[in-house]
This record gives structure tokens, C-alpha cells and sequence, in this order.
């Protein structure tokens, strides 16, 4: 039987068993491959969307456990309408191998949503979730700072 | 063994000594030209396999892979300087496999010398000699080599392409070349008419290049500054391609199982319970695994792991101890190679005192973010392959094999990297992917691998031992005998890759331990090999990864013996010998404030190590919180020699630094029952956000040539670390990695 998804904004019929994890209805059956395959085992990060707005690993949700409305990484932004959060990537040159960057950016995202004004140990506790074999961490830092200040700002 | 197989054997030779032989062979093949692999169809036009235009604008190749250095933005720049193009206006593509692609700096590395002391002479023979990558078709990422071998030739092919187009603008015209500017992806007439390149390429197309001489860097408008990085938008939207995300049309998914025991044989499975699994198509069988078609990857990773195999043993010894012993009898041979030897060690000089100390280092894996994948389409009489590698010729040659097919009926297709670290230079997840796909003909599969296989299947960086003797004198380091052993990775690779075992002295096994610039009258460096069946590999760094931990610590150590400042003690030594390392030093001194006192509480460590043509200093911060110890802060400082991209080489020597300090603080891959005992992140973790050093990188350009920037940043900070702790608790670490003597924050 089809699962209904609501995935950025749109709906999606999915024909696959109950226990699918969303990420891979999503990389697989819907064809979002923005959202990235780590670990599996929800300790990296790189599988984070959002469910009705809350940062969640989409390898440990099963399809037919998803509560809400979807967003991925293609849904905050595209690279000719960036999202805030997206920009301050751009500007900070966070990105290296950027296999991470996705999870990283949904969970900074957020964050943000929920806390305007992040602290250090704000972000310690928000990010630490989230891997990155390049080291990116001090851009991501100095990038989630700049966005706080930006959405301020607009 | 084929062609390349013997070619390849040539080249090692050498760089082991055999040079005049292997110049003469060479000049035979280097001679010809190698094609252009670039097919231009009607409407475009291939000024050199580095520029392509067409209706719609140019196009330029950065044939490296791309991996998180940043080499497709700073390869284009080199070409774009001298064409006279806007990155934003053009696209950059990697491209095919090709012999035209190859590493020119690749082989210059192999010549046995110590790097910072060559003499022109010696750096222009290592030139001579990378052209020799054309006919074995090196097309190689690695050994932070590409801007050394693409400094000049792709300024040149800018420079040639820009000067061609010019000349069909002057037929055109009728005036002759020099009166012809060019601007922004045109050609200027005296008028100031702008004849845009798209317009020209076709005449340009047809035209003998002229000879050109590149500009002086004082005209320079991107190399030398920081540039936007052309990867950056996608991979900030999630738009970016890597392996893993490639879609062929009708695409089907599968993951694989290996031998757990490396190496070992399958003797049988049975797979009844994966057939009926939702969503399976197919089981094959893989001779030394199995791997599952499916309709998703996940279903793909269920049914692979239902599969109840029979796996043969281990050609090792089946635990972490066992191999250690192993390891240490490689002492009792004879050295494969003592590539430094000044004065005499075996004469204690009267009034030294002598200190010895052993060290160890683990197995590692590379655990790349994205894991090993690739996607294959075989119809019988060609090969598609998509997947991130650092190596598409080589690649290339491995999966025709497999198919039976010629390499001319492969096609490589080079995604981005998720993460390389040297692992993507192997063959296997092309080869694997390769073999799934031919069990189901004309339909394109993509075989990933779970984490766990990832992980438990990896070339690993060898575990390796030290043992240091040293003697002290007056304040100063008079007597260093170091010995090595591990395993060679570049041994193995060459078996692996050419089906032959190389031979001879292996520097890359003791690079970083003999070729360090310090001025210590008796100094003997020799490396053992062991000889054992592990799979080993390319580590970021190599043998500069172990090699940095244990001069660096037995560095410390003399000066401590000596009474001296670390600081001041590397200082002295290096600023005789080599004064850009001395001078990573001094602003690494200048830069944390360093007085050689740390307040209670608090500890500070230096470590300085020469690799890649790059001297790299750095000094870390340790605090104690309540007993558990955090890293708080590093200061990094390298010579370069000419920094092309500055917040490149910036982040290349933080991601260098937090690499080695994620190994050192709590990565160890061990062995039990012949496997591997780490699955998944959980188990083989690294620095994230919250245990990340708040960090200050200066970058120098005082040395001669230039140097790489991928690598370096790793050999010190596992020292530093070591001695920045042993700094606040007293307790010296002489094996890694630190969090099993050590409460740190992790």
C-alpha cells in the first residue's frame, strides 16, 4: 500500500515496505539526493531533514512512522534563491569534501529556528551530532554566527 | 603482467637509484605526444585537452579529484590567469580517464632526497622525470602534488589557448597578434571591438599554437588571492554530485559483503532467506563474497546481511597483539633502508647523555564521510563506471579487466569526493561495483557499501613501532638512531595495482623520519619492513602520519633530557640546516605568546614536521577542566613557498591538523578472531564541534618551491598534542592513540 509524504512542500505516493528509513525513500524512491548516507547507526549526521521544522536523523525514521511534513536540503534553498543559512555557507567557504554539509546545514538551520542567538556553547551542543572528517568545524561556527546575526538583521 | 606492469616497475626502479636508465627509457616514450581526450562534436572546439569551447562559452578540465582541497576552483584559476576568463562565467569539469591527464610531480617525489636540501639540479631532474607519468598514465590525486604539477603546464595551456584564439582574431582582422588584447572571455581589437571567444574557437581550432611566455605575478588577478570556490554553492544546497547520488535511468541498488577476515576465502553461502526479502532481484555471487540487486539500498543492506556465508580464515595472525609481535621481529632483519646516516651513531660522544624510548601507533582507517560506492553499466561490449576516485586511468585498466573489455570501451565518470584521504586511489569499489553490474547486463546498479563494511574493509594506515635512541650534549641534540618498522603500503600498492611485488628501499615508509631538517651530527634513520597480509594504504600523510608522532615525541624528549625550551631546542637545530622550518617556529612562537610557562592547569606543546615540500609547525593547548582535558587552542604556521589560494591552504591545514588530531586523541583500529573490531562511527570516532581547537593559521612564504597543502597538517599535530599533555600532567604518551591514557574530552 502507497505511503502519502509531504516532501518541501509537495506530496509524494511511496510504494515501499513499512520499515524503509526516510532517507532512503528519499535518495532512493523520491530522488532527493541532497540528503547524505553516513552511518546508518544516526551517529554522524549527514541523513538530518526536518520533520514540521525539528532537526531528526532520517536513517532511524521509518516511513511509516513519519509524523509530519518533510524538508530536506533542497527544500530550504536552490543555488539561484539560497536560503540565509545556505548563504552564510557560501560566504564563510565552509564547504571541503561537503559530503557533511547538508546534515550540517539542516541541523545549523534548525537551531537557528529555535535559538536566534546561538552561544559557542549554543552551537557546541546543537552541532556535535554532526561529523566532519574535513574539519570544517571553526567555518561552520563563524557561518552559523553570521546567519544568527543576518536574520536579525532581515 | 601487462605493459604498465612493466613500465611501472621501471619507475620504481627509479626512485629507488637506477635514474640514467629510467631518463632514457623514458625519453623514448615521452616523446610522443598523448592524445587529447577530448572529443569535441560539431560546434565545439578542443584547444588542448585543458580547454574546451563551444556555442555556449568555455569549458575547462581539472582532471584531480576533487575532495575537499579545493583543486578544481585553484586548477581552474591556473588555466583561467592566463586565458583571461571569469570562474563565474565558465564551467570546470574533470573529465575522462586520460594519459594526458597524468601527474607531472608525481615521480619527482619517489627520488631519494630529503626534499628541502635538493639543489636545482636535483629539483630539475624530479621535473624531468614527472613526464614520464604520460605514458603510464599516472592520472593520480594524491601526495598534495597538483599544484606542483599543474603550476606551469596549466598556466601554459591558458596562455596557449588565450594566444591562439588571439592569432585567428588577427586573421580575421588583419593586424597582426600583438596589437590584439583580452578581456574577460573576448579578444580586444585596437577599436576596442570585443570578439568573444565562442566566436573564434572553430578558426582557432585550425591554427599551429604559437610559442608563449607566461606572465610575471605582478599581473596576477587570482593566483596568489582568495577566490570563491566553484564546488562551494552545490555543495551548500545539496546539489552537488557525488558517486553515491548518480541516477542513470532504470537505475537498481546493491550492497556487498566481503570477507570480514581480510583477504580470506568464501567457501560457501546461503542465501534462501535473502531471496524472498522485499524488494531483492538478485543474489550474486562474487567468488570472495556476495553482494544483493535490489530496488533500494537500504532493502539491498538487509538482505546482503541475511546471507549466511562460510568465510575462510585470515593470512595474518588473528589478533592486534600477535601482529605487534610480528611487527617488532621485523627489527631483528636488516634494515630495507637507512636513506640518512651523518657522522657515526654507534660512538657515544663523551660528556652526552643517551636516552632511548620505543613508541607505537595503531592501525587506522580513513573513514571517509561518504562511504566506498560506485555505479556501474555493462552491456557486454562497453563499461560505464561513475564513482569518486583518485585515480580514473588507473581505475580505468582495473574495471576492463574485470569486464574483459579493452580501456578504450571504459568510460570513467569522476563525481565529486566524499572524503578521499588516499582511500579512493584503491580499485576495489570500482572493481566490486564492476562485478555486480555484469550479473545484470544493459541496467546501470549502484553497489554501496554499509559503514560497517566501510569501515572493516579498508587499506588501512599500517599500526607501526619505534625505536629511538638520541644523546644530548651542552643543550643540544648530538646523536639521533631511529628505527621504524611497519608495514609498506607502497609495496602492497604496487602489487595491487600492477600484480608484480616492487622492490628496494621504500621511502615512503620513512618519510618524515629520515628527511627532517635538523642539524644533528650523527643521525642514522633506517626503516623495517614487516611483511605481513593486512591491507594496508595511503593515509592522509602516509609515513609521515607515524613518522611525524614518533621524531616529534623523541624530540620532546631530548629537549627535556637537555633541560632546554622545546621551542627554542627545534629552533636552533633547524635554523643551520633549513631556515623556512626554523621560521614556522619563530611565528608559531610569536603567535600562542609562548614563554615556555603555562599556568596551572594548562599545558602547551610544540611539534614542527617537514612534509610535501612543507615545513609545518604547530602548538596546541591543552586545559584541564575538572579532570577531564579539552583541547582549547592551536596555532599553525607553514611555508608554502607561494600560497596560490590562501583560505584553501587556511582550511587545508586546520582539516590537515583535526585529521591527525582525531587519530591521535581516540582512532584505533584493532583486530580480533582476523577482524576488524570497529563497525561504525561509535566505535572509531573523531573531533566534532565541541572538541575542536579554536584555531590561527599564518602562512609563510619564504621557501623556494612550492609546497603542498593537503597533507602537511598532519604529521605535527599528533606530536604536539602528545607533548602539549605531557606539558600538563607530566606523563609522556609513546603510543597512540591518547584517550586510553588520558581523561580527555571526546
Amino acid at each position: 500500500m502507497a505511503t502519502a509524504l509531504k516532501i518541501n512542500g509537495k506530496t509524494h505516493q511511496v510504494d515501499l515496505p513499512d520499515d524503509v528509513p526516510l532517507l532512503w525513500v528519499l535518495r532512493d524512491e523520491v530522488g532527493l539526493t541532497g540528503t547524505k548516507f553516513g552511518c546508518g547507526v544516526a551517529a554522524c549526521g549527514a541523513c538530518t531533514v526536518h520533520i514540521d521544522g525539528e532537526a531528526v536523523r532520517s536513517c532511524q525514521v521509518a516511513l511509516s512512522d513519519v509524523w509530519g511534513d518533510v524538508t530536506t536540503i533542497e527544500g530550504l534553498g536552490t543555488p539561484d534563491a539560497m536560503a540565509t543559512i545556505q548563504k552564510a555557507w557560501v560566504d564563510h567557504q565552509v564547504a571541503q569534501c561537503g559530503y557533511c554539509q547538508s546534515g550540517q546545514i539542516m541541523q545549523a538551520a534548525a537551531l537557528l529556528a529555535e535559538n536566534p542567538s546561538p552561544t559557542d556553547e549554543d552551537i557546541d551542543d546543537a552541532m556535535q551530532g554532526n561529523l566532519c572528517r574535513c574539519g570544517t568545524y571553526p567555518r561552520i561556527r563563524a557561518a552559523i554566527h553570521d546567519a544568527a546575526s543576518k536574520l536579525k538583521e532581515a | 603482467m601487462g605493459r604498465i606492469g612493466k613500465i611501472v616497475r621501471r619507475t620504481f626502479l627509479i626512485g629507488s637509484a637506477a635514474i640514467v636508465g629510467g631518463v632514457a627509457f623514458g625519453a623514448y616514450y615521452v616523446t610522443r605526444p598523448a592524445a587529447n581526450p577530448l572529443k569535441p562534436t560539431k560546434g565545439e572546439t578542443a584547444l588542448s585537452p585543458f580547454v574546451l569551447i563551444d556555442q555556449q562559452g568555455v569549458t575547462l578540465f581539472a582532471p584531480r579529484a576533487e575532495m575537499g582541497q579545493g583543486v578544481k576552483t585553484t586548477w581552474a584559476a591556473l588555466i583561467a590567469e592566463e586565458l583571461d576568463v571569469d570562474l563565474n562565467d565558465i564551467r570546470v569539469l574533470h573529465g575522462p580517464a586520460a594519459a594526458a591527464y597524468y601527474n607531472s610531480a608525481l615521480i619527482g617525489e619517489s627520488l631519494p632526497n630529503k626534499g628541502y636540501d635538493i639543489s636545482n639540479f636535483q629539483h630539475n631532474l624530479g621535473e624531468a622525470l614527472g613526464v614520464l607519468a604520460k605514458p603510464l598514465s599516472l592520472q593520480v590525486t594524491g601526495g598534495s602534488t597538483s599544484m606542483k604539477d599543474g603550476f606551469e603546464r596549466m598556466r601554459m595551456a591558458g596562455a596557449t589557448a588565450r594566444e591562439t584564439l588571439k592569432q585567428a582574431a588577427a586573421d580575421r582582422l588583419g593586424v597582426d597578434r600583438t596589437a590584439l588584447t583580452t578581456e574577460n572571455g573576448a579578444v580586444i581589437a585596437p577599436d576596442g571591438t570585443r570578439i568573444p571567444y565562442t566566436e573564434l574557437a572553430e578558426a582557432a581550432g585550425k591554427i599551429e599554437p604559437p610559442e608563449v611566455a607566461l606572465r610575471d605575478p605582478s599581473e596576477w588577478r587570482l593566483l596568489g588571492k582568495s577566490i570563491p570556490r566553484v564546488d562551494v554553492p552545490a555543495k551548500s544546497t545539496g546539489t552537488a554530485t557525488f558517486g553515491i547520488d548518480v541516477r542513470p535511468e532504470g537505475l537498481k541498488f546493491a550492497s556487498v559483503r566481503m570477507n570480514p577476515k581480510l583477504g580470506g576465502a568464501m567457501n560457501g553461502f546461503d542465501a534462501s532467506a535473502a531471496e524472498t526479502m522485499p524488494g531483492v532481484e538478485k543474489i550474486v555471487d562474487l567468488g570472495t563474497g556476495v553482494a544483493v540487486i535490489a530496488n533500494n539500498t537500504w532493502l539491498a543492506i538487509q538482505a546482503v546481511e541475511a546471507i549466511d556465508v562460510d568465510w575462510g580464515d585470515a593470512p595474518y595472525p588473528s589478533d592486534t597483539d600477535a601482529l605487534f609481535e610480528h611487527i617488532s621481529k621485523a627489527f631483528d632483519d636488516a634494515p630495507n633502508s637507512t636513506m640518512r646516516d651523518d657522522g657515526d651513531v654507534d660512538v657515544l660522544p663523551e660528556g652526552a647523555t643517551e636516552i632511548t624510548a620505543d613508541y607505537t601507533v595503531p592501525y587506522l582507517a580513513h573513514a571517509t564521510m561518504e562511504p566506498m560506492n560506485a555505479t556501474a553499466l555493462y552491456t557486454g561490449n562497453k563499461l560505464d563506471l561513475w564513482c569518486g576516485n583518485q585515480a580514473p586511468t588507473l581505475i580505468q585498466m582495473r574495471v576492463a579487466n574485470t569486464a574483459g573489455l579493452e580501456t578504450e570501451a571504459v568510460d570513467i565518470h569522476t563525481t565529486y569526493l566524499g572524503g578521499g584521504f588516499g582511500r579512493r586511489g584503491e580499485l576495489d569499489f570500482g572493481e566490486i561495483a564492476t562485478k555486480v553490474a555484469m550479473a545484470m547486463p544493459g541496467t546501470p546498479v549502484q553497489t554501496t557499501w554499509s559503514r560497517e563494511e566501510d569501515m572493516r574493509h579498508d587499506y588501512y594506515r599500517p599500526g607501526a613501532m619505534a625505536r629511538m635512541r638520541g644523546a644530548v650534549m651542552d643543550g643540544k641534540a648530538v646523536l639521533i638512531d631511529g628505527k621504524v618498522a611497519s608495514q609498506s603500503p607502497t609495496q602492497q600498492a604496487v602489487k595491487r595495482y600492477t600484480g608484480f611485488s616492487g622492490g628496494g628501499p621504500d621511502k615512503v615508509l620513512v618519510e618524515g623520519f629520515f628527511n627532517q631538517p635538523y642539524a644533528v651530527p650523527n643521525y642514522r634513520m633506517s626503516g623495517y619492513i614487516s611483511d605481513l597480509a593486512v591491507p594496508v594504504g595511503f593515509w592522509r600523510s602516509v609515513g609521515n602520519s607515524h613518522n611525524g608522532f614518533f621524531h616529534e615525541t623523541f624530540m620532546d624528549e631530548m629537549a627535556h633530557a637537555a633541560g632546554r625550551d622545546p621551542l627554542d631546542f627545534r629552533i636552533e637545530l633547524t635554523k643551520p640546516v633549513y631556515a623556512p622550518a626554523a621560521g614556522c617556529l619563530e611565528a608559531v612562537k610569536e603567535m600562542s605568546g609562548w614563554t615556555g610557562k603555562t599556568p596551572d592547569g594548562v599545558g602547551r606543546g610544540v611539534a614542527m614536521a617537514y612534509s610535501f615540500g612543507t615545513p609545518v609547525a604547530q602548538v596546541i593547548e591543552v586545559v584541564d577542566e575538572d579532570g577531564t582535558i579539552r583541547i582549547s587552542k592551536a596555532w599553525i604556521a607553514c611555508d608554502v613557498g607561494l600560497a596560490l589560494d590562501p583560505a584553501i591552504v587556511e582550511a587545508q591545514m586546520i582539516s590537515g591538523m583535526i585529521y591527525g588530531l582525531s587519530a591521535a586523541t581516540q582512532e584505533e583500529i584493532t583486530f580480533a578472531d582476523g577482524e576488524v573490531e570497529q563497525y561504525n562511527f561509535p566505535d572509531y570516532d573523531a573531533l566534532r564541534m565541541q572538541n575542536a581547537p579554536v584555531t590561527e593559521v599564518r602562512i609563510l612564504e619564504t621557501q623556494k618551491y612550492l609546497g603542498g597543502v593537503g597533507e602537511p597538517g598532519t604529521p605535527p599535530s599528533m606530536p604536539a598534542l602528545g607533548n602539549a599533555l605531557f606539558d600538563l600532567t607530566g606523563k609522556r604518551a609513546r603510543s597512540l592513540p591518547l584517550n586510553t591514557q588520558f581523561d580527555l574530552l571526546v
